[in-house]
């Protein structure tokens, strides 16, 4: 096959070999990536004048703007999910930590992957699971009631705090596998000496753990925001109709409306988001693309 | 903050309490989805009412278990056949990526390489519009020039497949890739210094080697279509796969067959992810 290519055998071969292999890759990439894209975005950009006729058209981009419940949805979007990202930083760090610094031996590989092993079943499954937890006639008001906190059952569901918290729930794998392989590279003896010269927690934290971690905190953040932005399931679910999740408002325009035009705008307008705080992302912690990705 | 400096008792607590809530919070869900698939009452709710197997195995009586649901039980098989479409396209184009990757040189394979990546940073939604709108075109020129209805290109499962498929093989070529680099060129070229044919070196030398790659690929990829939902969403027909039918189901109203065919698929994935672990698979995935 390419081998031929390392070792070097008849050229026209190598090339017929080259080809093949290109073969399936460029079906790939061309039919099911970038030409479906310029179909977006060619989507968005015309207007039906008349049956079959069409003239291109900033309509959609221009309905966006002037309409106050698309890019308040949008912005809103994006607001949950850079929380949700911090969030779920926070929480993963700590158990990161114990399962990189703390743990020894068996426990260590046990305790990792007790981290994966929920998200080995279905997101499905998992909100499944928090809407029996959190409606009004579930377990945890039933709880509340009966240790006598509150009188009658509350409605947990349907809060922006549900939405994030399921989204935080959803994310956690992507953030504590990249923290755990970056703080498992940090040396213990670094933190000796860091100790030993006075420093106290917090600075140590700050000055030694922080920025050794910062590709895997970089890497979880990137994926972790991505994921959370185009979620669909866990804010239509948990939130209800309230949710108000910018990729509802794409399923709504392309499935329910039909008006594919102004879907493929919006759709454009998340990959855009998407790809800007992605790149910015890398910019900021100076990380490449291809790494982030293999590592995550 | 690790072991080999002193902590105080607080501390040690405050961060073994920690973890404790952490895997609290991580497993809760799983089990009250598991808890009430056996619980004797119409809805999946407290208070506990006593165990039934109802919800697996009636059918009649009013309630109709998880083996008696009909449209339930088609959307799993509907599934499978989506997962082992993508599974083997994944798998079978991933290898050739991974070869393109890590043994052909030609130009402009770096931006290649990087353009293969590309599908892992696109929302699902947007992959699942952009397939179908363009799938749409394609239906709407054959239609124009040759007169064809092509069914293929209306939402259902072929484009399901595709959808999937789509992103999934970047993670197989990843993963393949991955093993690939690491062998050890030196063995081929001693199988042909033996006299071995092109064929037979791929055939005993190297894809062997690739063995636990190619499995976990193939683990991966079944798992990541059997569990999508963005993608498949926008392309889905009239025969949903389960998450589809799970979702329109959860939005109607609850019901513990649905906690039932969850239980089922917690099982199966606990069986999947076993085989996985007990693999010597390195650096291959999960």
């Amino acid at each position: 096959m390419a081998a031929e290519t390392a070792v070097g055998i008849a050229a026209p071969r190598a090339r017929l070999a080259l080809l093949l292999l290109l073969a399936p890759a460029l079906v790939w990439l061309v039919g099911l990536i970038v030409l479906p894209h310029l179909e977006l975005a060619v989507l968005s950009l015309r207007a039906r004048v008349a049956p079959r006729v069409y003239e291109l058209s900033l309509g959609q981009y221009r309905t966006f703007i002037d309409e106050p419940l698309y890019w308040h949805t949008f912005v809103r979007t994006a607001g949950i999910s850079i929380l949700a990202t911090v969030c779920t930083l926070l929480i993963a760090f700590p158990a990161a930590w114990y399962i990189a610094k703390l743990a020894r031996g068996r426990a260590r590989s046990v305790l990792f992957v007790l981290c994966l092993i929920p998200f080995w079943v279905s997101e499905t499954v998992r909100t499944l699971g928090w809407m029996i937890l959190l409606r009004e006639s579930g377990v945890l008001p039933r709880v509340l009631v009966d240790l006598g906190i509150t009188p009658a059952p509350i409605e947990m569901l349907y809060h922006d705090a549900t939405i994030l918290a399921g989204l935080v729930y959803t994310s956690l794998l992507f953030m504590v596998v990249p923290l755990v392989s970056a703080l498992e590279s940090l040396d213990d003896s670094l933190i000796e000496a860091a100790y030993d010269l006075g420093g106290t927690g917090w600075s140590i934290l700050r000055q030694i753990v922080v920025p050794h971690a910062a590709p895997g905190i970089a890497a979880g953040s990137i994926v972790v925001f991505m994921l959370t932005l185009g979620n669909y399931l866990t804010p239509t679910l948990l939130g209800g109709k309230n949710s108000l999740w910018f990729t509802e408002q794409i399923y709504t325009q392309f499935i329910t409306r039909f008006n594919w035009e102004q879907g493929a705008a919006f759709g454009f307008l998340l990959l855009v988001l998407s790809t800007a705080i992605v790149w910015l992302g890398l910019k900021l912690t100076g990380q490449h693309f291809g790494d982030v990705m293999r590592r995550s | 903050m690790i072991p080999s400096l002193p902590r105080s008792k607080l501390s040690r607590h405050a961060i073994g309490g920690y973890v404790v809530a952490f895997f609290v919070f991580l497993f809760v869900p799983l089990v009250v989805v598991a808890v009430f698939a056996f619980n004797d009452a119409n809805y999946p709710a407290p208070p506990w009412r006593g165990f039934t197997l109802d919800w697996f195995l009636g059918g009649g009586s009013g309630r109709t278990g998880l083996f008696a649901d009909g449209p339930l039980v088609n959307s799993v098989g509907t599934s499978v056949i989506v997962a082992a479409w993508v599974t083997m396209l994944s798998v079978f184009v991933g290898t050739a990526n991974a070869f393109l990757l890590e043994r052909a040189r030609f130009r402009g394979k770096a931006a290649l390489s990087l353009l293969m990546l590309a599908p892992l940073v696109i929302p699902g939604v947007i992959l699942g519009i952009s397939i179908l709108a363009f799938a749409s075109r394609l239906a709407q020129f054959v239609d124009d020039i040759w007169g064809l209805e092509l069914d293929i290109l209306r939402p259902g499962l072929p484009l399901v497949v595709a959808g999937q498929f789509s992103y999934v093989v970047s993670i197989a070529t990843l993963t393949i890739a991955a093993r690939l680099k690491r062998f050890d060129a030196t063995l081929e070229e001693a199988a042909f210094n033996l006299g071995a044919s092109r064929a037979a070196v791929l055939w005993t030398v190297t894809l062997p080697y690739l063995r636990p790659a190619l499995v976990g690929a193939a683990a991966i990829s079944f798992l990541m279509s059997f569990e999508n939902f963005n993608t498949t969403l926008m392309l889905v027909g009239s025969d949903p796969p389960l998450t589809i039918m799970m979702y329109g189901r959860m939005r109607e109203g609850a019901s513990p067959v649905l906690n039932a065919v969850s239980l089922f698929l917690m099982v199966a994935s606990a069986l999947i992810a076993l085989v996985l672990l007990r693999r010597p698979t390195r650096g291959a995935g999960g």
